[in-house]
C-alpha cells in the first residue's frame, strides 16, 4: 500500500470502528433492558446480541475476534449475573464463524466485500451463516445453562425455539438496514 | 520450534479459541461452585446504577398494580390492629405486656432486576448492608416467600430467588402440620413449585395451603401456595406434591426481607449440638 492510499484507508477504518463500537453499545442495550424480558413459554429467548459478532468485517484478525467475543460475553454476563456463561458461548460463536467463512467465502473477495451483511452478501447465504451459528452458540449456553443431560429433551427444545426466535429477529434487522445499491 | 511456531500460526483460531474457552469456563464453575462475590454482578457500581435508572421509569408503568396490593395488604393489617377488635370485657385496664418480645422485624426493599425464565434466577434489591440486611436473611411480600439473601453490599443486595435450582425451603402443610421440603420444579415455570418428601401418613387434599414452617428464616404460616396436582412424578415411600405459587414471580416490584432476632443464636447453637455429635 503506498502513501496516496493510506489517507482513505485510515478514515475508512476508523468509521468502520465507530460503527462497531455504537452497535455494541445498542445491541447490549437491547439484549439487557428490552429482550431480557421477553420469553414465549418458557421456551424461546431470544440472545440478539450475538449480531455484534455475526456483523464483525471478514478483515477482522483472529485475535481481535475473539477478544471482542470475549469481552461481549462478560459484558452480557454482568447485566444477566451469570459470569463466564455468555462468555464460553460467545467463543465457541467465534471459532465457528471463522470456520464458517474461511469454508464459504473466497479470501481475496474481501476487498469488494467488507461485512457480511445482508444486502452484501445476498439472503440465502446470510440465511445460513445466521442460522449455523445462532444454533451452535444457543446450543452450548443453554446446556452449559442447565448442566445437567437429564433435562436435555427439554433443553433441545429450548435451542430450536429460541434459535428461531433470535435468527428471525437478526433477519428482520438486516431488513430494517438494507441498502439496495451495494447489492450485486 | 520453528515448525512449532508455524504450526501455531496457522492454526491460530483453535488455539486463541482454546485459550479463551477455558478461561470463560474457569470463570464460569468457578462462580457457580462458590456463589462468591464477584466483581462482575449486578451489585457492582456500573451495571448497579443502570438497572437502577432503567427501573425507576418502568416502575410508572406498574403503580396501578402496586397501589393495589399496597392497599389490600394495609387493609389486612388493618383488620389485625387492637381497635378493629370488640373488647368482650367492659372492665378496661392497660396492661404493659412483657410477655411477647419481637422476633421479626421487617425492611422494606425495591425490586431493581429480576429474572424468572432461567435455571438459577435471582432478584437484585436497592437495600444493603447499611440497612440492616445481612446474609441469609428470608425475603416475602404480602402474597408470600420469595427467597433468601444471598450476597450484600453497603446499598445493595441479591436475593436466591424461590425459582433456583438449589432453592429448599422447610414447609408444611397449613391443615395438618405434616412437614415437608418446597423447592422449584424441574420445567422452569415460574408460577409452579414442587412440595416433596411430605410423611406417608399424611392427607394432602388439592387447594390446601403450603405455608412455611417456620424452622429456619421465615415466621411461621408465610404461605407458598395452594396445592395443585397429589401425584407430581418422583416421590417413591414419600409424598410429592404440586404446588401453585401464591408470589407471581413476574411482576415482583416490593418486598420484605425479614430479620429474625434469634436467628444468630439459633444457628450458634445448633452448630455447637452439631459439633459435639
Amino acid at each position: 500500500m503506498n502513501k496516496r492510499d493510506w489517507r482513505p484507508y485510515k478514515t475508512k477504518m476508523s468509521r468502520t470502528i465507530l460503527i462497531n463500537l455504537l452497535r455494541f453499545i445498542v445491541l447490549v442495550f437491547i439484549q439487557v433492558f428490552l429482550l431480557k424480558n421477553i420469553t414465549f413459554y418458557n421456551l424461546a429467548t431470544p440472545y440478539f446480541y450475538i449480531l455484534f459478532i455475526l456483523l464483525l468485517p471478514f478483515e477482522v484478525p483472529n485475535v481481535l475476534l475473539f477478544v471482542l467475543s470475549f469481552v461481549l460475553g462478560l459484558t452480557i454476563d454482568a447485566f444477566y449475573d451469570t459470569p463466564g456463561l455468555h462468555a464460553s458461548a460467545c467463543v465457541v460463536l467465534a471459532l465457528v464463524r471463522v470456520l464458517f467463512i474461511s469454508i464459504t467465502v473466497q479470501k481475496d473477495g474481501f476487498d469488494n466485500e467488507p461485512e457480511p451483511t445482508l444486502s452484501i452478501m445476498g439472503f440465502r447465504w446470510f440465511f445460513t451463516y445466521a442460522l449455523i451459528l445462532t444454533l451452535f452458540h444457543h446450543f452450548f449456553l443453554l446446556n452449559l445453562e442447565v448442566f445437567s443431560f437429564s433435562e436435555i429433551q427439554y433443553t433441545l427444545s429450548r435451542v430450536v425455539l429460541s434459535s428461531l426466535f433470535t435468527v428471525f429477529l437478526i433477519l428482520i434487522s438486516g431488513l430494517l438496514f438494507f441498502r439496495r445499491k451495494e447489492r450485486k | 520450534m520453528r515448525n512449532l511456531w508455524i504450526f501455531i500460526t496457522k492454526y491460530n483460531a483453535f488455539f486463541l479459541f482454546l485459550i479463551f474457552e477455558i478461561s470463560s469456563l474457569l470463570i464460569y464453575i468457578k462462580y457457580n461452585s462458590f456463589q462468591k462475590a464477584s466483581f462482575i454482578n449486578s451489585t457492582s457500581q456500573v451495571t448497579g446504577t443502570l438497572y437502577g435508572q432503567v427501573d425507576a421509569l418502568k416502575g410508572y408503568l406498574s403503580l396501578k398494580e402496586t397501589n393495589d396490593s399496597l392497599a389490600r395488604e394495609n387493609a389486612k393489617l388493618r383488620g389485625q390492629l387492637k381497635v378493629s377488635f370488640y373488647v368482650d370485657s367492659v372492665d378496661k385496664r392497660k396492661v404493659n405486656d412483657t410477655v411477647y418480645k419481637q422476633q421479626y422485624s421487617y425492611i422494606v426493599a425495591k425490586v431493581i432486576n429480576n429474572s424468572f425464565n432461567k435455571r438459577s434466577n435471582y432478584i437484585t434489591i436497592d437495600r444493603g448492608s447499611r440497612d440492616g440486611i445481612q446474609k441469609d436473611m428470608g425475603v416475602i411480600t404480602g402474597a408470600g416467600v420469595v427467597g433468601q439473601v444471598i450476597q450484600v453490599t453497603d446499598h445493595l443486595a441479591i436475593i436466591q430467588s424461590v425459582l433456583h435450582k438449589n432453592t429448599r425451603f422447610s414447609a408444611m402443610l397449613a391443615g395438618t402440620k405434616d412437614i415437608g421440603s418446597f423447592v422449584w420444579g424441574n420445567d422452569l415455570d415460574p408460577h409452579k413449585g414442587l412440595l416433596i418428601d411430605i410423611q406417608n401418613n399424611a392427607q394432602p387434599k388439592v387447594g390446601d395451603s403450603v405455608v412455611t414452617s417456620g424452622y429456619s428464616l421465615f415466621p411461621t404460616g408465610i404461605p407458598f401456595g395452594k396445592i395443585t396436582n397429589l401425584h407430581a412424578k418422583g416421590g417413591g415411600l414419600l409424598i410429592n406434591v404440586e404446588v401453585a405459587l401464591a408470589v407471581d414471580f413476574t411482576k415482583l416490584q416490593y418486598v420484605y426481607v425479614v430479620n429474625n432476632k434469634f436467628a444468630g443464636e439459633q444457628t450458634g447453637l445448633e452448630a455447637v449440638q452439631n459439633k459435639n455429635e
